[in-house]
């Protein structure tokens, strides 16, 4: 039997209406059209698909939506500012932290949260805010060189 | 298919006497249903906003540890940290900074994997069981707690409401070490957790090891101090546990680890009932699993 109830999805209320064994991943995509995270594994180990919870990581493929429900969630949709790019965005491209990009949600969304709760952190914290998040083309150097960039542009920031 | 959000004990409790099943995390449960290991039960109950059960209360002889405190929190409590630091190894051992920050210890004990991280520091640090179902609640020593791989002897309609930890003595440590093949996302090849205690010369008046995935439940093993001192412990941990080869690791390397394993355990727990600081997770300062 389908559950009526809504998520609040980067601070917007959307009416979903889904079966209550529906993953989180799932409806973002499908029903919500929010195609920025993304699906690898469907297991809880890649971390393609985190997104935060009240500003925590989760792997939204394998958490229930309708659990989502009176929660703020927090997708990659939401880290620009209208059209400014979000300092980890800037950062992951110029330290070339991309390259097929399938990675790079999840990986944006691990380090916002970790740089949201520990603004300068060590390679060591970067490692470990990090480690959920599988990159099978870059050999992670680089995304960690993003981030540790853009957690000095962050804290010159309001 | 149907999914309630319970905001009280009364109203998860009465949903699991009509047939509901809990989900604290969903970190098992979830992640089991859609590897296809079982079908994900009809009916679910939601327990994670349930405030009581998210709360640490230190008590005159003991701590309550509220089922659905998340592992996230057990790892950085000073309390947790301070007192019962095998408990905070164990926890920040557990998947990754998303597994950690809904995965409860209510989640891990229930579920009753061999593998479990809670487990074996739970088992010597001499912790119960607070099961609740409508109208009344027992609290069962938690050895007693696990009857097989997956299985407990708590009934459907019971909610695990609290883990109880006994105060721990003056001069003593404990330690929870895992052997792993990498730093995260992993589960443990085989794990120990050990307490120690020392007498006023510094000698070992009391220790207690458990193993975890080397049998069909955490198991406690039969050790005493004369044993720390003979430098025995790896031989009796190999001796008591009963592992399986799967494709992990094979049964002979699991025997054989668990007791290196174990040694380290013990070890590290005196050191820290002598005052020695060791961060948690006591893997890193051991410089387990690859970097
Ligand atoms: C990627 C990944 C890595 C992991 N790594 C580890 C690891 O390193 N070590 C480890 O030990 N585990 C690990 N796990 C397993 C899991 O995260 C833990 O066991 C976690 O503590 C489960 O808690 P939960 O709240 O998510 O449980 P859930 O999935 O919500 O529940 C698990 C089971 O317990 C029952 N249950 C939950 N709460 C209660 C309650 N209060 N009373 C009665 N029954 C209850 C549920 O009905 C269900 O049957 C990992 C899981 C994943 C996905
Ligand atoms: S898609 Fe969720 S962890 Fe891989
Ligand atoms: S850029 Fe391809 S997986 Fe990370």
């Amino acid at each position: 039997m389908s559950e009526i109830y809504e998520l609040r999805v980067n601070g917007v209320d959307y009416p979903v209406t889904a079966d209550a064994n529906r993953n989180l991943s799932g409806v973002l995509r499908d029903e919500l059209g929010l195609t920025g995270t993304k699906e690898g594994c469907d297991d809880c180990e890649c971390g393609a698909c985190m997104v935060l919870l009240d500003g925590q990581p989760i792997n939204s493929c394998s958490y229930l939506a309708a659990q989502a429900q009176g929660r703020e969630i927090s997708t990659v949709e939401g880290l620009m500012d209208r059209d400014e790019m979000h300092p980890l965005q800037t950062n992951i491209l110029e330290c070339g932290g991309v390259q097929c990009g399938f990675c790079t949600p999840g990986m944006l969304m691990s380090a916002h949260a970790l740089l949201e709760r520990t603004p300068e952190p060590s390679l060591e914290e970067i490692k470990v805010g990090l480690s959920g998040n599988l990159c099978r083309c870059t050999g992670y150097g680089t995304i960690f060189e993003a981030v540790a960039a853009a957690s000095k542009v962050e804290k010159v920031e309001p | 298919m149907s999914f309630v959000i319970a905001t009280s004990v009364e109203e998860a409790l009465a949903a699991l006497a009509n047939g509901a099943s809990p989900i604290a995390g969903g970190t098992d449960l979830v992640v089991g249903a859609r590897h296809g290991k079982f079908e994900l039960p009809p009916e679910l109950v939601a327990i994670d906003r349930i405030e009581a059960l998210a709360t640490i209360e230190i008590g005159a002889d003991s701590m309550r540890i509220g089922s659905g405190v998340t592992h996230a929190t057990l790892m950085a409590d000073p309390a947790i940290v301070g007192s019962y630091t095998a408990v905070a190894d164990a926890a920040a051992l557990v998947g990754s900074p998303a597994t950690r920050n809904v995965g409860t210890i209510g989640g891990n004990i229930m579920n009753a994997s061999p593998a479990m991280d809670t487990g074996a520091p739970l088992v010597v640090l001499g912790a119960s069981v607070e099961l609740a179902r409508v109208g009344s609640s027992r609290v069962v020593p938690i050895g007693d707690l696990w009857s097989g791989p997956g299985q407990t002897t708590a009934s459907a309609d019971e909610l695990c409401t609290a883990v109880l930890v006994p105060s721990r003595p003056a001069a003593s440590g404990t330690a929870y070490v895992r052997l792993e093949y990498r730093r995260a996302m992993e589960i443990a090849v085989v794990g120990a957790a050990a307490a120690v205690e020392l007498a006023d010369d510094g000698s070992i008046s009391a220790v207690a090891v458990a193993l975890s995935a080397v049998a069909p439940t955490i198991i406690s093993i039969e050790i005493e101090p004369a044993d720390v001192e003979r430098g025995s412990v790896a031989e009796a941990a190999s001796q008591q546990c009963s592992p399986i080869t799967d494709l992990r690791a094979s049964d002979r390397y699991r025997r054989h680890c668990v007791g290196v394993i174990a040694s380290r355990a013990v070890d590290a727990a005196a050191r820290r009932a002598a005052g020695e600081s060791i961060a948690v997770p006591v893997n890193r300062a051991l410089g387990i699993g690859a970097a």
